[in-house]
């Protein structure tokens, strides 16, 4: 198709010498520009070193961050971190102590010998701990003396108690040194088919019920965790929402030079990245002083005797460092839900628009 | 380059307001779209930027039929368009320079690349001393300038002006007008949406006329 030039006024055709001249100086177009213009020199300053180098202005970012809810949202992130690492802290807490109190009980058996007509009790008792001793694994066997027992049954049957009168089972106490060495079935299957009246009590029902309820308390801990990490990412879709609404001129600017979805959302998700570091890193950082508190206050005796129930129940309350290492965790899961999460919203709030 | 065949555009189920639409943009031609107000110039500028799609009829784009094109082409098509808006579009939070380096910017390159570029095309529209000042400061005339900048820095294919001379006084859009006709000259093809007779009588270009929704060619 012939080139069509148009045609200018005779007012123009009198100032024409060339192209614009808006500044005075300027050559005939971008392409003489380009040959004319030399671009300012870029600022320089000197190094310690004394060398010359650039320095490169910073560009401001496309999206204001005054645009997005940024203190709000971050306040929000900060909770729900803390409250994750709380999660985390307990979690770990409460399957620290149901771990040695399985360990504790793994480490000890009882043997029980009830009282059987026509057999001499402290002889069955002589044989049951010459028996267990015979057994690889197993450290100091010790019978409960005559006071031990009378103590245990003393809150049923009174501190009179004469255990020659009743019928009362007596007990034998297996410390195991090296549990890895020791044949327990073969050893409860001995000593009950050798010693009549007697069974032995590996405390399995207990670590059973132990371990399960530390499995259910690190469920329920995970399903905390994951209700509060969702409803972060509601309050981060919202907010990005918000912040889309907020900067639709910017979105409408961004699509009208050219801009990519991917391109936009990366920009608000820069943004948001760092509002879930930050926030992240303040829930996480007082999540760990909790810890350093509860341990604090959880083994420092009070009047009230709250520390040493807790203490009867948990051990030594202290959180362990995979507590700690959860909670480093949980704000680099924070930062990365935050930046995806606005990612997906912004992409999703893109697609929808015409 | 942009052919209309038969186009026709109603929002929602309002009337037609734009009405059996057919012309087309040739390579580096040079053209004025022009009717009273609310002739629906904005709406085909709209069309012509693809930011709407007709409600009949056919847009070809760069030898692309538009209603085949996807939302991820787009971007692609829109980088070979530059528009430039009545009211600027500017971002207040960018520089002048910021603002004009904005396409490249959008399209990953390194600033480096397009530095001097910006520069020189800013000082080519007289906005040279004013590249690090935000909007908010320039007056009427240099936002439109600078939103011209904007619009010129990937060197478009087509340049789309709605009423650029809307804001500024006589001699300015005087300026502005030979900026475009040098632009032209230059291999970029223009089209100035505007209602001013006295910037149409300049120029002895085509004329696209929008009355009541319909379209008459004035060559």
């Amino acid at each position: 198709m012939e080139r069509r030039e148009p045609a200018l006024t005779r007012h123009e055709q009198a100032q024409r010498g060339g192209g614009p001249r808006p500044s005075g100086k300027a050559p005939k177009g971008p392409g003489g520009i380009r040959r004319s213009f030399k671009a300012p020199k870029k600022p320089v300053k000197k190094t310690q070193a004394g060398k010359r180098r650039i320095q490169k202005p910073r560009q401001a970012p496309i999206v204001p961050p005054q645009a997005v809810a940024g203190r709000a949202l971050m306040l929000v992130v900060a909770i729900m971190s803390f409250l994750a690492c709380l999660t985390v802290g307990f979690v770990t807490v409460v399957n620290d102590a149901a771990t040695d109190w399985s360990n504790e009980l793994v480490r000890e058996i009882t043997i029980q010998i009830r009282p059987v007509d026509g057999i001499d009790m402290l002889q069955q008792i002589d044989r049951t701990v010459a028996l267990a001793q015979e057994f690889q694994g197993v450290g100091h066997v010790r019978a409960l003396s005559d006071q031990e027992t009378q103590e245990l049954l003393q809150p049923w049957l009174g501190g009179d108690l004469n255990l020659d009168d009743l019928p009362v089972p007596r007990l034998i106490l297996v410390k195991i040194a090296q549990p890895e060495l020791l044949d327990l079935t073969e050893m409860k299957a001995t000593i009950e088919d050798d010693i009549r009246g007697a069974s032995l009590d590996d405390h399995r029902l207990w670590t059973q019920q132990l371990s399960s309820m530390a499995n259910g308390a690190v469920v329920i801990g995970f399903g905390i965790l994951i209700l509060v990490l969702a409803s972060m990412i509601l309050s981060v879709v919202f907010a990005t929402r918000a912040a889309m609404s907020g900067n639709k001129e910017v979105v409408e600017v961004l699509h009208f030079v050219g801009a990519e979805d991917s391109f936009i959302a990366s920009q608000f998700q820069r943004h948001f990245l760092v509002l879930g570091l930050k926030g992240g890193l303040v829930g996480g950082a007082i999540g760990c002083l909790s810890f350093m508190l509860i341990e604090f206050l959880g083994n420092t005796p009070n009047e009230f005797g709250a520390a040493g129930q807790a203490q009867a129940l948990l051990g030594t309350i202290s959180v362990s460092w995979l507590g700690y290492v959860g909670a480093g965790l949980v704000v680099v899961l924070v930062a990365v839900l935050t930046a995806l999460t606005s990612r997906i919203a912004v992409h999703s709030h893109l697609a929808g628009m015409d | 380059m942009i052919r209309f065949e038969n186009v026709g555009l109603r929002y929602g189920m309002g009337p037609e307001i734009l009405k059996d639409l057919t012309f087309s943009i040739e390579p580096q031609s040079f053209q004025f779209l022009t009717g009273p107000s609310g002739a629906g110039k904005t709406s085909l500028l709209r069309l012509l930027f693809l930011s709407l799609r007709p409600t009949r009829g056919l847009i070809s784009a760069f030898g692309t039929d538009t209603s085949r094109v996807t939302k991820s082409q787009l971007p692609a098509l829109r980088r070979r368009i530059g528009v430039v808006f009545q009211d600027f579009r500017l971002l207040d939070h960018l520089t002048t320079y910021e603002n004009v380096a904005l396409p490249h910017r959008v399209a990953g390159k390194m600033e480096a690349d397009y530095r001097s570029d910006v520069i020189d095309l800013l000082k080519w529209v007289g906005l040279g001393d004013r590249m690090h000042v935000m909007p908010p400061v320039l007056s009427g005339g240099e936002k439109q300038r600078a939103a011209i900048a904007r619009a010129l820095i990937t060197r478009p294919e087509v340049l789309l002006a709605d009423e650029p001379t809307g804001n500024v006084d006589a001699p300015l859009a005087r300026r502005l007008l030979r900026l475009f006709i040098e632009l032209n000259r230059l291999g970029t093809s223009v089209l100035i949406a505007t209602h001013d007779l006295h910037l149409l009588e300049q120029v002895n270009a085509r004329h696209l006329v929008l009355h009541d929704g319909r379209m008459i060619v004035d060559e």
